[in-house]
């Protein structure tokens, strides 16, 4: 009998140790399950804050940013974590040693932080302490939350813009439109005797830095999915009409000539970015591109302007691709109501996101911030808030296989940029196959 | 005088009481690390395979994962990748060891000099020699098409270029075999000089000498080349993933993520498509079904290897 039992005692082991490790830990404390009161109100304690600035400058701004939080909370030591990524989170958040707040750059996987309760649901404790999250943009609303729950909060945001180089633009304003953009790019490149570019009036390839389908997407307001999650690729009409566009622009560069002047750029974070040293005359990038020219550009004269749309679809001009900083509460943080203070701290403090964004010169979240007399802004970085304002912004929506999703329609964009898709529609057809496939997978 | 077999054979000698006990103690590190390090997790991953996992949740979903297979692309050109480095940079690193090491026996002076510039690049940190040798092809500016040009060739688009990538990523290994060379020089400078002697006062010319003394006698080396190469390109991941990234000059942000694979998924192997699923995009029970798939090619592989080499030395050692 001992030896029939055996095999079963040891199957149930297998299964039991194979459950376990599926789940974090349950038993840290739940956010929400002390009200918080007074500043006073609140145990010492010591949270620690993971992050994924790594610049000196950056961490010293992050660091200047907690200290107001500090002289309010003089209980809580905070400790910062620099240059922590999502996959050390995951990882962390799995074992049941997550931080009691992390950061991520990217919200591509706010949709999975909700879903899976990797990052707490903050809805409680916002209406608890009634903070007022319409006093964020729409936009930022949007890309915080997944299917009703809120998991994370906007740090700064990012918004992207058409930057162009006055000297190379020979006295022409910037473009408004598809067409105009068409002309002047034309009109702004230089060739060599023998066709190579030298200098492009703007590069149409979306494996061109920030010239990502994503980013281009604002031009025609490409709309990605569908109520139920499904891919609006191939059946949203504007991806064709900027699809068409865009690979017009590339067979008069001609494609090898354009691929050859791509692979010989410098590099986008380096002071040999193309735009940096006068090899492209219009380019979109975020408003970080500021910061980075006053650093290793000081003499570049250049101006911002909203990204060109379609010629039919004027009330676009002005809108932009918005995303963001994004700031949480892992599963299992050790003192989640401390850490709330901080979140809280940190997003919606018009101080603390200033000093963050005089800093930083990404754009602050709140609408008071963004008022804020004290944000140092010029010319060129009030484009970027005003883009950020601008009610056709845009950010790709949460999506459980965002990042799969953009790689899908990106691989496809290169094939069509290099004429091997002889059939558009059918060619898009087949992308919202691939990602309805994926989403089915994911159980979407 | 007739012997009486007993039903089921000759009696066994009776084993002492406690001696499985024992053999079982003292295998029991061994054990111990072949349950914990390989058998629970191939369990694991047959288990998750059957499941949408998240990494957090879990949740039975059949064959689905497997289904799921058979319709990606991606993971189909991953898969050929994969096979093209086992078929193509297995063989070309391990003739290319092998001629270095050969090379380096019939040096007279300087074959410490040459010995060490032969082993010194597999000393270079993969991430670090990946970047320097995408910049050294970079078409428009690396110094090797520039020289190219100088004698009046177009050089190829290395890691720009679908059908250059791969070619670019072997010759990245054949640059870094420097362990193969040690490994095969040693087995070189063991062959017995008097067969060679032997040989010679038959007539035998260097070709001849070469393949019935000389590749027969290190063949056990040929064939551990053969496998851990096999094995080595069934897991590659480092030098395609950094290759790609720096060649594409994209860094991931949000509505910017880098595509793997590039160019145009051609250095998309399968170790870096499994992590992607698992790790980027959450379907870890997806990746487990990579995971056998690789682990199934390898053990296949592997056993073939086996059996050609077996086939291939004289006595059979190579078995």
């Amino acid at each position: 009998m001992r030896r029939r039992l055996a095999p079963l005692a040891a199957a149930g082991i297998a299964v039991l140790a194979l459950a376990a490790c599926t789940a974090g830990t349950e038993d840290a404390p739940r956010l929400g399950a002390k009200p918080s009161g007074a500043a006073s109100a609140l145990p010492a304690a010591t949270i620690e804050l993971w992050h994924g600035f790594s610049a000196d400058h950056e961490v010293k701004a992050f660091e200047d940013a907690v200290a107001g939080f500090r002289k309010k909370f003089p209980q809580i030591t905070v400790k910062l974590v620099k240059a922590v990524e999502d996959d050390k989170i995951i990882q962390a958040v799995r074992a049941g040693q997550p931080p009691d707040v992390a950061s991520s750059f990217s919200t591509d996987n706010v949709a999975q932080f909700c879903k899976t309760g990797m990052f707490q649901d903050l809805n409680p404790v916002i209406a608890q302490d009634g903070v007022d999250i319409g006093v964020l943009p729409q936009v930022v609303q949007n890309y915080t939350q997944f299917e009703g729950k809120r998991c994370v909060m906007p740090l700064l945001a990012d918004a992207y813009g058409l930057y162009y180089n006055k000297k190379l633009m020979k006295g022409h304003e910037p473009p408004k439109t598809l067409s105009e953009l068409t002309r002047l790019a034309k009109e702004l490149t230089v060739r060599d005797s023998e066709g190579n570019i030298e200098v492009a009036g703007f590069m149409p390839s979306t494996q061109y830095y920030e010239h990502s389908i994503s980013h281009l997407g604002t031009m025609v307001g490409g709309k990605w999915y569908n109520p139920d999650g499904t891919s609006a690729i191939g059946s949203d009409p504007a991806w064709k009409q900027l699809l068409t566009w865009q690979k017009e622009l590339i067979d008069w560069y001609g494609h090898d000539k354009l691929e050859k002047f791509r692979k010989g750029l410098g590099q986008e974070w380096s002071a040999d970015n193309p735009f940096h040293v006068g090899k492209v005359a219009m380019a979109i990038d975020g408003e970080w591109r500021n910061a980075m020219i006053a650093l290793d550009a000081k003499d570049l004269d250049y101006g911002t302007a909203p990204v060109p749309v379609a010629d039919d679809k004027p009330q676009l001009y002005g809108g932009g691709f918005i995303s963001g900083t994004i700031i949480g509460i892992p599963r299992g943080a050790k003192n989640p109501q401390a850490a709330w203070e901080l979140v809280k701290y940190l997003t919606t403090d018009t101080d603390g996101l200033v000093t963050l964004s005089n800093a930083l010169r990404n754009v602050p979240t709140t609408k008071a911030s963004l008022a804020s007399p004290a944000l140092k802004k010029d010319a060129n970085f009030q484009t970027a808030l005003d883009v950020f304002a601008h009610p056709a912004s845009f950010s790709l929506p949460a999506h459980i296989n965002s990042v799969y999703n953009q790689e899908a329609f990106a691989e496809f964009v290169v094939k069509w940029e290099s004429g091997a898709v002889t059939d558009l529609d059918a060619g898009l057809a087949e992308v919202d196959k691939t990602i309805n496939d994926k989403l089915k997978l994911a159980g979407g | 005088m007739a012997i009486t077999v007993p039903p089921g054979g000759a009696p066994r000698a009776a084993r002492p009481r406690g001696e499985g006990r024992k053999a079982l103690l003292w295998a029991s590190p061994w054990l111990i690390g072949f349950g914990l390090f390989f058998a629970y997790p191939l369990a694991a991953t047959v288990y998750f395979s059957f499941h949408r996992y998240d990494l957090f949740s879990l949740e039975f979903i059949g064959l689905d994962n497997y289904r799921h297979l058979l319709g990606d692309d991606r993971a189909h050109t991953a898969m050929r990748n994969t096979l093209w480095l086992v078929a193509f940079m297995v063989p070309a690193q391990t003739v290319f060891a092998l001629g270095v090491a050969q090379l380096l026996t019939r040096l007279k002076a300087g074959a410490g000099f040459f010995r060490t510039v032969f082993y010194l690049p597999s000393l270079v940190p993969m991430v670090a020699g990946t970047v320097a040798f995408v910049f050294i092809l970079n078409p428009a500016t690396g110094p090797v098409n520039q020289a190219l040009a100088l004698l009046g060739v177009t050089g190829p688009d290395w890691f720009g270029d679908p059908a250059w990538a791969k070619p670019g990523l072997t010759l990245l290994a054949m640059w870094g075999a420097g362990n193969t060379v040690v490994i095969f020089l040693a087995a070189l400078l063991d062959v017995p000089r008097h067969l060679y002697e032997a040989a010679a006062i038959d007539g035998a010319g260097a070709w001849r000498q070469f393949r019935d003394i000389t590749l027969p006698t290190i063949s056990p080396v040929i064939m551990f080349s053969a496998v851990t190469g096999v094995i080595y390109a069934l897991q590659y991941f480092t030098q395609a993933m950094v290759a790609a990234r720096v060649a594409s000059g994209v860094t991931d942000s949000p509505g910017s993520s880098f595509v793997p694979g590039y160019p145009e998924g051609a250095t998309l192997t399968l170790p870096q498509w499994l992590f992607h699923q698992g790790f980027r995009d959450f379907t870890m029970g997806y990746a487990c079904v990579l995971a056998l798939v690789m682990f199934a090619a390898s053990t296949l592989l592997t056993l073939v290897l086996l059996r050609r080499f077996s086939a291939f030395t004289a006595d059979g050692e190579g078995s």
